[in-house]
């Protein structure tokens, strides 16, 4: 069996404070290349405190975490920074993108910091990213002058830009309608099928949560339900599936 | 341009207004640096040049520093002694064996040498008595160690010796006085001797105690107004090079134990007031660029605080806390280097104003307007000061910025 791509062994996490708060107690749970994850819980049960666990934001009070078979838990901070930028891309309920720069700035900007490639490579493939989005008038528009919809597509198209091995979302449609909500669960499941990238969403929708192909339930920090889903089921009476050129 | 570059530059021109406010508040400091140095600068050098170019840069004087020893203290060196009410001896002023002293110091290199007698003495012209120092010299060789020839505004050294009695006064001194060139005015000493002397040069230096209060005669003239027959009490002397004069002046009062100064001693005064100047002016421009750092201090925090979610998110994308720190300090340094270079402008054009402002002023030296001297230097302290603050005043909410975690923000935002 390969090495799965994030591994969480015995992972607790809790707030110091006069009375702790435990966030997250005793997650093992690992998550293999391609797969596409949904978290679901109900608020405040700490699937998110996960997510930035898995995704190296923050750091587990016990417990051990591994990418790639690599231990994370015990970096230091740079070398959790560089290990974001390399391998892994965020995408949040709010679209978080730079607000004075263009769309296409934005998207350069983790290939920027990253400093592999030329300038016109890159800005090349922040066209490129923009229009597999249906993007590419977007492309001198500052995050103010889209739509919900619109930045947070350019916010996952920035998640892409260092071609990450994990792609993780915290309520990516959080504040979207839902009819934008299902376009980007339709770009999340595009990436999966065509390029294998690993994904990681939280959500409280259920009928979202339908779409991915294993449902992590947590319940007071704790892993309550952890299965595949049977995918193609349609999860709402909204059939018809839209384009992506909104 | 690097990517840290592009987003604090752009933090800073998405807020035109604040940065302005700041950068203005360091061109202040900058300018105000500039111009205040200057005018500082220029009058203290002003004021140097003028000593070092009038007065002589060494004057042997007929004392010492220290009261001769007590025969007994020489016998009993070693010995347990008690002497009460003793007066040094009233010896008869003036440098003895001044002949020898003089010809010894002939001989060394760079130097020339002057004797002169100074005594106190009244001139008395018409109902007026004015008090006046009247220095005895020799023409020929006074020339040597003082400009006295170039400050004639009338008359000439020469005539010291061509006409019996002439005395040449300072420019204040001949007003305080009421005299023209050719009146004859009464000398009076306070050893009685009474002399009429006829002004034959008047003299302009600039410098107040000089101008106001000072006259020059012929040694052998003042000789015999003071009854001090071949005596000189004090032998000026002029070094090519005036900064010397301290090293000069103490080996050759070591050599003949009279007491002997050199022009730094002899004003210690007013260069003392020069340090305190200088201390008052750093003190300014200092305070001055505190109040600048605070705008810089502040619009950082400004930015930092409404950018807490762009620094949770550029951190969560793999920017590392020196990443985050680069982009504020930039910040801080665009607008120390910008205020700079703004406080240059300013600092000259203050400077401009000031020349062009005339007026009279009679201070310890005469002048018609400000002697501005300004270097380059200033402008380096002033820009490296500026600089220095402004790294310092962004790198304080830098590092709380960069040491956000992003969890906080991210959990606080969502």
């Amino acid at each position: 069996m390969s090495t799965p791509v994030i591994e969480a062994r015995n992972v607790t996490r809790v707030l110091p404070g006069v009375i702790p708060v435990t966030l997250v107690r005793d997650v093992n749970m690992s998550v293999d290349q391609g797969e596409f994850v949904s978290i679901v819980g109900p608020s405040g049960s700490g699937k998110s405190s996960l997510l930035y666990l898995l995704g190296l934001l923050d750091v587990p009070t016990e417990g051990e975490l591994y990418l790639q078979g690599i231990e994370t838990s015990t970096l230091e901070d740079h070398e959790m920074a560089r290990l974001r930028l390399e391998k892994l891309g965020f995408v949040f309920q709010f679209h978080f993108l730079l607000p004075e720069f263009d769309a296409l700035t934005n998207i350069m900007v983790p290939m920027r910091r990253l400093g592999k490639m030329s300038y016109r490579a890159m800005r090349d493939r922040a066209r490129q990213l923009l229009a597999d989005f249906g993007l590419e008038e977007a492309a001198d528009k500052r995050p103010g002058q889209l739509s919900g919809g619109m930045r947070q597509r350019v916010a996952v198209a920035r998640a892409l830009a260092n071609d990450p091995l994990v792609i993780l979302a915290d309520e990516p449609t959080g504040n979207l309608d839902q009819k934008s909500g299902r376009n980007v669960f339709d770009i999340f499941e595009r990436l999966v099928d065509d390029m294998g990238t690993t994904i990681i969403a939280v959500t409280h929708d259920e009928h979202l949560a339908a779409l991915t192909q294993r449902q992590i339930t947590i319940v007071d920090g704790v892993i309550h339900t952890d299965h595949k889903v049977n995918r193609g089921l349609p999860p709402t009476g909204n059939e018809d599936r839209p384009g992506h050129g909104i | 341009m690097p990517l840290a570059f592009d987003i604090a530059l752009t933090h800073l021109l998405t807020r035109k207004r604040q940065t302005a406010v700041s950068m203005l508040g360091v061109a202040m400091g900058v300018g105000f640096a500039i111009a205040m140095a200057g005018l500082m600068d220029g009058f203290q050098t002003y004021f140097v040049s003028k000593v070092i170019d009038v007065t002589p840069h060494i004057i042997m004087k007929d004392e010492f520093r220290t009261p001769p020893v007590q025969p007994a203290a020489i016998r009993y060196s070693h010995g347990a002694f008690s002497l009460r009410g003793v007066r040094p001896r009233d010896e008869i002023r003036g440098i003895r064996r001044a002949q020898s002293i003089i010809t010894s110091l002939s001989r060394r290199e760079n130097l020339s040498v002057a004797p002169t007698l100074e005594g106190q003495v009244f001139l008395r012209y018409g109902s007026k008595d004015v008090g006046a120092s009247l220095i005895g010299i020799e023409p020929d060789r006074q020339r040597t160690v003082s400009n006295l020839e170039r400050d004639l505004t009338a008359g000439s050294l020469d005539a010291l010796k061509t006409s019996a009695n002439g005395l040449i006064v300072g420019l204040d001194l001949a007003r305080k006085l009421g005299v023209k060139m050719r009146d004859t005015v009464t000398a009076v000493s306070p050893a009685g001797v009474i002399l009429k002397m006829k002004i034959v040069g008047i003299f302009r230096t600039g410098l107040i105690n000089l101008d106001g209060s000072t006259a020059y005669a012929l040694l052998k003239k003042v000789q015999v107004l003071q009854k001090r027959t071949n005596v000189i009490n004090q032998i000026n002397m002029r070094l090519k090079d005036a900064d010397q004069a301290r090293r000069v002046a103490a080996s050759i009062e070591r050599r003949f134990r009279y007491r002997t100064e050199s022009w730094q001693e002899a004003n210690e005064g007013v260069l003392g007031v020069f340090v305190i100047q200088h201390a008052i002016m750093y003190a300014t421009t200092g305070a001055i660029l505190v109040v600048a750092c605070f705008g810089i201090f502040n619009v950082i925090s400004t930015i930092i605080f409404e950018k807490t979610r762009d620094i949770a998110i550029l951190k969560s994308m793999g920017f590392e806390e020196r990443d985050i720190r680069t982009i504020f300090l930039i910040e801080g340094v665009a607008v120390g280097v910008l205020g700079s270079l703004l406080g240059w402008g300013l600092g000259y054009a203050l400077l401009q104003l000031l020349a062009s402002v005339k007026f009279d002023v009679e201070g310890i030296v005469k002048l018609q307007g400000f002697v501005l001297n300004s270097t380059w230097v200033h402008y380096a302290v002033g820009t490296a000061a500026a600089m220095g603050s402004a790294a310092f005043a962004a790198y304080l909410p830098a590092r709380k910025a960069a040491r956000l975690r992003p969890v906080d923000i991210i959990r606080g935002a969502a």
